[in-house]
């Protein structure tokens, strides 16, 4: 059974005021990533397949297509995780 | 002549791609690649000449140290000091000015006194004297930035006292490239018997430095900043002032000598010469060797056209960048004030989706605080992103970058 480890290779914690999530995908498991979150989060907006902006529940985040994920406002490393295992497994 | 297409021929790093897009690396301010020249240089000691410096009479020992020594000597002509008795290796700018705060400063600073730092400094030139102002009680003040981000001269002179007993300053801001006076801040300062640290980690690799023309006290610089390797920087102050300065760390090759009284069942020890009383333990070695070969590398260059180069790779990035209707460029726009680092935000996304949308053409750039909250602060910023160019970079990497941000602008 999968777990959201099996995908996320690190998570990046920005800084000051605003205090966002960077998620870095697995490489190999980029695609597979992509596929899943597209398939349950809606897409507000995209270019060319390098940018989507998209929600899932009340959360709003943008994936990048080299396998890295922006989300932002989230309360705390928990939260995050828990919205990944929502999209990802 | 110089040529930056032939220079990129030296550095092989930049043959890579990077998804999908060739490796346009314009992340200087954080760290610079490196040639074949200085990847040689680390590959040939520890192939050749690998072993602890001084004390021991072999032959591999010998040479060690003449390539530790050659590095101090090879430091010391490239800024100007007297010789390598001023020239202290360290890991970085970081541990450079940690060292000048508690060796000098534990010593030298009371209660009453003030230490003069700027509203531009890197957290690492206020982190240590915030925490030594807690040990010892003594004022740490900053001075203002105009509006544009550079250094208010006013504000400097308001602030400098009879109290005031150091001033540290970056040469140059990491974040808008700002270029400080810092000899115009360094007589002011000693009109009023005050030393002067500046952080020339933003300016050793980009322009000429001389200590003497400046006229400063101590100078901090990191060798991973200017095409050298990670964990090799230098400490360089004026020799009378090392030799009335105690040591900052303790161990082996910073002694003379460590007697042990029978009597007083305590150690008398004596420091050794300078550089070497503040180089205690195993020094890197191989750092100090390969920033030899980077030091060797830009003087081959010569400074004046590194220096060249960025400005005029900055004006035109500056004014292409004008392009993009949503990028708002921060920090002087007179390129005559500032060095190759240029902070932006695009209107509506942050600077990590920006760095994240310019990664995926192969593009680097640094998103966040760079280490210097303040000065966001000051500009009502949550965050920067920042391109930051070196020997290496050129026109149409620029043009890629800005066709990019053109690209992002649309995602709105």
């Amino acid at each position: 059974m999968n777990s959201v480890e099996d995908f996320v290779a690190r998570i990046e914690e920005t800084c000051g005021e605003e205090r966002h999530f960077v998620v870095v995908f697995k490489h190999d498991k980029k695609d597979e990533v992509a596929a899943k979150i597209l398939k349950k989060a809606k897409v507000e907006k995209s270019i060319s397949r390098i940018i989507f902006e998209l929600s899932f529940e009340d959360i709003s985040f943008r994936l990048y297509g080299t396998g890295k994920a922006i989300f932002r406002n989230l309360k705390d490393k928990e939260v995050l995780w828990k919205v990944l295992a929502d999209l990802l497994l | 002549m110089f040529d930056p297409y032939k220079i990129r021929e030296d550095f092989p790093i930049l043959k890579r791609e990077i998804n999908d897009h060739p490796l346009i690396y314009f992340d200087n301010a954080a760290t610079t690649q490196k040639p074949e020249q200085v990847i040689e240089a680390i590959r040939k000691f520890y192939e050749k000449c690998n072993a602890n410096v001084h004390r021991a009479v072999h032959t591999l020992s010998q040479e060690a140290s003449e390539l530790y020594e050659n590095a101090h000597e090879e430091v010391a002509k490239f800024i100007n000091a007297n010789g390598m008795e001023e020239i202290i290796f360290v890991r970085g700018t970081t541990e450079a000015i940690n060292l000048v705060a508690y060796a000098w400063g534990l010593r030298n600073l009371e209660r009453e006194d003030e230490v003069l730092v700027t509203l531009m400094e890197h957290h690492s030139n206020i982190v240590p004297w915030e925490f030594l102002s807690e040990r010892k009680g003594f004022e740490v003040k900053y001075v203002e930035l105009n509006d544009d981000g550079t250094l208010n001269y006013e504000s400097f002179e308001n602030a400098i006292s009879n109290k005031t007993k150091i001033v540290s300053l970056s040469h140059i801001s990491n974040v808008t490239g700002v270029i400080n006076d810092v000899k115009k801040v360094g007589r002011m300062a000693h009109e009023y018997d005050a030393l002067v640290l500046v952080d020339g980690a933003q300016s050793a690799p980009h322009l000429p430095v001389d200590v003497k023309d400046l006229d400063i006290d101590f100078l901090a610089f990191s060798g991973h900043k200017m095409l050298g390797p990670t964990g090799i920087g230098v400490l360089y102050g004026k020799r009378e002032i090392l030799e009335e300065m105690e040591p900052f760390h303790g161990g082996g090759e910073m002694i003379r000598e460590v007697t042990f009284n029978t009597v007083t069942r305590r150690c008398s020890i004596s420091w050794n010469d300078l550089p070497w009383k503040f180089e205690a333990g195993t020094p890197n070695i191989c750092g100090g060797v390969g920033l030899m070969a980077a030091i060797k590398y830009l003087k081959d260059i010569s400074m004046e056209n590194v220096k060249e180069h960025e400005e005029v790779l900055t004006e035109y990035a500056m004014g292409r960048m004008q392009e993009c209707k949503k990028v708002r460029i921060y920090g002087p726009r007179d390129v005559s004030l500032k060095c190759g680092i240029i902070p932006f935000g695009v209107e509506g996304l942050s600077s990590h989706d920006v760095a994240l949308f310019l990664d995926s053409y192969g593009i680097m750039i640094r998103s966040g605080f760079h280490c210097a909250q303040p000065l966001h602060e000051g500009f009502k910023l949550k965050s920067s992103a920042r391109a930051s160019f070196y020997i290496y970079n050129t026109r149409e990497e620029v043009g890629q970058l800005v066709e990019a941000l053109k690209e992002i602008e649309q995602f709105q």
